[in-house]
């Protein structure tokens, strides 16, 4: 496979939330507003590829037994580094996506990608994976945040979109859309690209 | 917080539902609930664990990584202690209670990943709770994920028999049910504000 293909596979074809239904908590979660959506999906595209990269590094050093744990730190290890970034140079988005920065650890899009790909390849198409699989988390999460939001407040990335005679749908910004948004999303993707049951 | 444990565990059962307000533990939500006796199996052991490594993580915090001032360590502590006991209660209940090892054995590994137990133990740090507050929180949401697995898992097998449009089947449908869950449960949502 080239490289190319691989990012392909990973973001698109092989999506880890409507093709594997992983990740599903925070791309409910943060999806209120689109500048946190964004950076949700660049934090995890961040810690994915790296963590992916080093975890296929030292994949003929992990003895088997423990290799979920040693994969976990590592994850863990970018996850702070996230973390703190955010929080020295961003503080209001730290604060607004609170505990679900730190809960990148148990998504199970790092987990499934280090399992699934990073432990049995190379190290740059482990990355090139770690990448395509955080790009197409990153486009969910754009797509479910740009109708919550235009919708929920007006505004597109906090900019006001529509006019004063816009009602702002309350629904939108509390929990139950996110659900519903989702399931259409997942539904309009199935239908139109894969035609049989997900 | 000046609110009271006990408000505090009923809040975490209705007024904010740890799955469906604050959307954790939904990858083993979606795919245990296609069966009952199986998600109560879950459900119980999730109860047990989060209850436990919430009390135990308020006392890491507090007594090893604030007197040594490495809160940034955090993350890798809380996994850390979630893993180690989730493995060391399977260990005891092999040993001593096999019988039930063979029900609720398999569920523990599944435990560990579930962002549920974790993000109960950061949701007890950032919101400030003190030891009591924290265990009836972590009670309260096991609880409430108990009773939205339970309900999901009785409303798919009545869905069984039932047409759901092909693209919608399995996650799409389990998602909608979901939505219309959560609609119901923002009906408690003015009785007690926990943030």
């Amino acid at each position: 496979m080239t490289k190319k293909e691989i990012f392909k596979i990973s973001a698109f074809k092989e999506n880890s939330v409507w093709r594997q239904i992983l990740g599903i908590c925070s791309a409910l979660a943060v999806t209120n507003l689109m500048v946190n959506s964004l950076i949700m999906g660049l934090g995890v595209i961040f810690a994915l590829a790296l963590s992916c990269f080093t975890i296929s590094l030292l994949r003929s050093y992990t003895p088997r037994s423990i290799r979920m744990m040693v994969q976990t730190l590592i994850i863990a290890a970018y996850v702070i580094i996230v973390d703190i970034f955010l929080r020295a140079y961003i503080p209001v988005v730290s604060k607004q996506l609170g505990p679900y920065v730190g809960l990148i650890i148990t998504n199970c899009i790092l987990m499934g990608r280090a399992e699934a790909f990073a432990s049995q390849n190379k190290p740059l198409d482990s990355l090139i994976d770690g990448l395509g699989a955080g790009v197409g988390y990153t486009l969910v999460l754009l797509v479910i945040s740009f109708i919550r939001e235009l919708f929920g407040f007006g505004s597109l990335f906090g900019i006001k979109v529509f006019g004063d005679w816009w009602t702002n749908w309350s629904i939108m910004v509390m929990a139950p859309s996110a659900f519903f948004i989702l399931a259409m999303f997942i539904w309009v993707i199935n239908v139109k690209y894969y035609k049989n049951k997900a | 917080m000046d609110i009271s444990a006990f408000i505090l565990f009923w809040a975490a059962i209705f007024t904010s539902n740890i799955l469906l307000t604050n959307f954790l533990g939904m990858c083993s939500y979606l795919s245990v609930s296609r069966e009952i006796e199986s998600s109560f199996g879950l459900g119980i052991s999730v109860i047990f664990v989060l209850t436990i490594t919430t009390g135990l993580n308020w006392l890491v915090y507090r007594y090893i990584l604030v007197p040594f001032d490495i809160i940034y360590l955090q993350y890798i502590v809380f996994i850390i202690v979630i893993a180690a006991f989730v493995q060391l209660l399977e260990l005891i209940i092999e040993r001593y209670a096999p019988a039930l090892y063979y029900t609720l054995g398999i569920f523990l590994p599944l435990i560990t990943v579930n962002c549920a137990i974790f993000g109960v133990s950061l949701f007890m740090v950032i919101r400030n709770y003190n030891f009591l507050q924290s265990i009836a929180y972590g009670a309260g949401s096991g609880i409430g994920w108990l009773m939205a697995i339970m309900m999901l898992a009785a409303i798919r097998r009545k869905l069984k028999e039932k047409l759901v449009p092909i693209g919608l089947q399995g996650v799409g449908i389990s998602l909608i049910i979901t939505g219309i869950m959560a609609l119901a449960f923002v009906g408690f949502s003015g009785i007690v504000q926990v943030q």
